[in-house]
């Protein structure tokens, strides 16, 4: 273990980050966000999820620091007396708990296959594709409002709202496999080629190990990379789904349904309803984003420019 | 042609009319042609080995030697297994294993290993030595204790001249002679009784090559190994193999004893190659000039494939392909010429 540690700390993928200001940035900030939110119901001042704490005469008040504001609550409070704060925290939990577990499905899903269409090829390889390929066709968010859609309407909205996380995590996640099994099929087909593929297929490895021992390893940098950029992509699709009315149910609101709660009164003056769970999810999704393409630079070796 | 035919017990290794095709053209849309008006369907294929029959002898190391392209490494390929042949058989033992199943096949898995050309590819990146070398051993011997895998890692390390102390390091930390050493290592693990190299040395520096050469040959009087070397050089053959046998275009022209080949070559391949070789005290150079290309192995030459190029070449070169004929102690020519007495 000291060992990996060791490689790790001499590593050129630590050096480089450490000389990146963005990459830094991007990471210390989305460390915060994280710890912010999974530590919310430590740090928030109120409980939104608890009705006893909400108080419909505090609806609609202001930030602090405007004519109006109330210092109980720091970012004002929404159309139903919650504080905006503690609402948004408990949001980015819900947000970013769908994003990961949705990359994870989509992980799972698209390495399988992936690594079965490109190390056995053929006719399988062939029939993986062309799914992929029709997957990749219909956008994500087409299907997952026509699910999402269909299973409100036939199983009510009662039941909808208590399983919206997990249809939410079920259906970004299976809709985005192609992504994975498309980058993961790719690389394998470089690695497979490679002598010690071969090496190991004298031993008699069975095909099973070899793929996930030996070839899956070796593709571990773009799924990476690809990985921190779905994260970020989940998130939004999660946020549209509940701008849409189609994701996470008012009394339980991920930053998507926030911001769609808030819309309605954006007119009507309140406008930070709308603007604050917005901008974090902005900061959010950049962050991701900008790690992102930073692993996609240094993990790819054609790509060293200092 | 299945049955397994008794043979006498020093062939270790039997390959019959053994051929491989890769076909250029898989899909059916790219087999359609437009040929005189009509519609043919047309598969081609680049033909890389092209009926090869070869005997390999208990404690040989035969050599295969070929210009790049001559289907050498594809042959090592086939008979490890590694590629479906497309007619032909393998005998190892006199056991039939071209179509065995999976199953069947892990016995002579362990019999028989391979080292490959790259030593930079040819390793796991992500796995260090020690990894690498107690793979091949744990699951060949699933019950294998901790200790007697330890013994044998630091045995096999200490028999190819690396240091066992460097198990935990990664195949990148190591220089590509001392990769080549992991590898040959690797083979060695499972303690085989025949070994396939595809050009063990060819990627390395001249100074390692020789280090390398002979750690293959020590092996070889020490565990009692079989040698299939390919490779395309010929001093290396000189040095390393009991037997030789020449291809070009995937066919066998010629295979011996390395004395008797390097001696007294028979087919006329053989004698321009060997007179290729640079010699440091002729005044003048005999070289035997070929001329034109290689011909490409999607459109073979009809008849003998060396006709083209060859200066014995008459009406039958061209129409028939010549049979190897046995003309002196395991000396095997195939050649016409030889045959009817036109050459010596």
């Amino acid at each position: 273990m000291t060992r990996y540690w060791q490689l790790f700390r001499d590593s050129a993928f630590l050096y480089r980050f450490k000389r990146d200001k963005v990459a830094i940035v991007s990471f210390a900030v989305l460390v915060i966000l994280v710890m912010l939110s999974f530590c919310a119901p430590l740090i928030a001042p109120f409980d939104p999820y608890d009705p006893t704490q909400i108080d419909i005469m505090d609806s609609d008040i202001p930030p602090v620091w405007q004519a109006e504001g109330d210092p109980r609550f720091r970012l004002g409070t929404d159309a139903q007396g919650r504080d905006m704060l503690s609402t948004m925290l408990y949001g980015t939990r819900i947000s970013i708990i769908i994003g990961l577990f949705a990359v994870l499905l989509q992980s799972l899903l698209g390495i399988a296959l992936g690594l079965v269409a490109g190390y056995f090829g053929g006719r399988i390889d062939s029939f993986l594709m062309r799914l992929a390929d029709i997957q990749l066709s219909f956008s994500t968010l087409m299907v997952a409002i026509v699910v999402l859609a269909v299973f409100q309407a036939s199983f009510g909205t009662e039941l909808y709202n208590e399983l919206a996380i997990f249809m939410l995590i079920m259906v970004i996640g299976i809709a985005e496999w192609p992504q994975y099994a498309r980058t993961v099929r790719a690389s394998v087909l470089a690695e497979k080629k490679k002598e010690y593929v071969d090496a190991v297929r004298v031993i008699g490895l069975h095909p099973r190990r070899i793929m996930f021992r030996h070839i899956l390893p070796n593709t571990l940098s773009p799924i990476l990379v690809i990985s921190t950029v779905q994260v970020a992509n989940a998130i939004m699709s999660e946020a549209a789904l509940s701008f849409l009315g189609l994701g996470m149910p008012v009394n339980k609101p991920s930053l998507g349904s926030l911001i769609n709660s808030g819309f309605e009164y954006i007119l009507s003056g309140s406008w930070w309803i709308t603007t604050f769970p917005a901008l974090l999810l902005v900061v959010l999704v950049l962050v991701i984003n900008l790690l992102g393409d930073w692993m996609r630079d240094v993990l790819n070796p054609k790509l060293y420019k200092d | 042609m299945n049955a397994d035919r008794p043979e006498s017990p020093q062939v270790l290794l039997r390959v019959e009319n053994l051929s491989k095709e890769f076909p250029l053209t898989s899909g059916l849309l790219e087999q359609l042609r437009f040929e005189r008006g009509r519609l043919v369907r047309r598969q081609e294929s680049v033909r890389a080995v092209n009926g090869v029959t070869l005997e390999v002898n208990r404690g040989d190391a035969l050599c295969v030697v070929g210009e790049s392209g001559c289907g050498k490494s594809t042959l090592a390929r086939v008979v490890m297994g590694l590629i479906k042949p497309s007619r032909g058989s393998i005998y190892y033992e006199g056991k039939r294993i071209d179509d065995l199943p999976t199953e069947k096949l892990l016995t002579y898995r362990r019999k028989m290993q391979m080292i490959f050309q790259n030593p930079y590819a040819s390793l796991n990146p992500r796995m260090t030595v020690k990894q690498t070398l107690e793979e091949p051993m744990r699951f060949h011997n699933p019950d294998i204790s901790r200790e007697e895998l330890t013994h044998k890692i630091i045995e096999v390390m200490e028999s190819v001249g690396v240091d066992p102390g460097w198990n935990q390091r990664f195949p990148h930390e190591f220089s590509g002679g001392q990769r080549q050493r992991i590898s040959i290592a690797r083979a060695l693990m499972v303690d085989p009784e025949f070994i396939v190299a595809d050009e063990p040395i060819s990627a390395l520096d001249v100074s390692i090559q020789a280090q390398v050469l002979n750690l293959l040959m020590e092996a070889r009087k020490q565990r009692a190994l079989t040698y299939l070397f390919i490779t395309h050089d010929l001093s290396v053959v000189q040095h390393f193999g009991t037997r030789v046998a020449v291809m070009y275009l995937g066919a066998l022209c010629e295979s011996a004893k390395t004395e008797d080949l390097f001696g007294d070559p028979r087919h006329p391949y053989t004698q321009a190659l060997l007179s290729a070789i640079p010699r440091l005290d002729q005044s003048r150079p005999t070289h035997i000039k070929l001329l034109g290309e290689v011909p490409t192995p999607i459109n073979l030459p009809s008849g003998c494939y060396f006709h083209n190029r060859c200066q014995y070449a008459t009406d039958r070169c061209r129409r028939e392909t010549p049979n190897p004929i046995l003309t002196g102690d395991s000396h095997w020519v195939a050649c016409h010429a030889v045959e009817e007495g036109r050459i010596k």
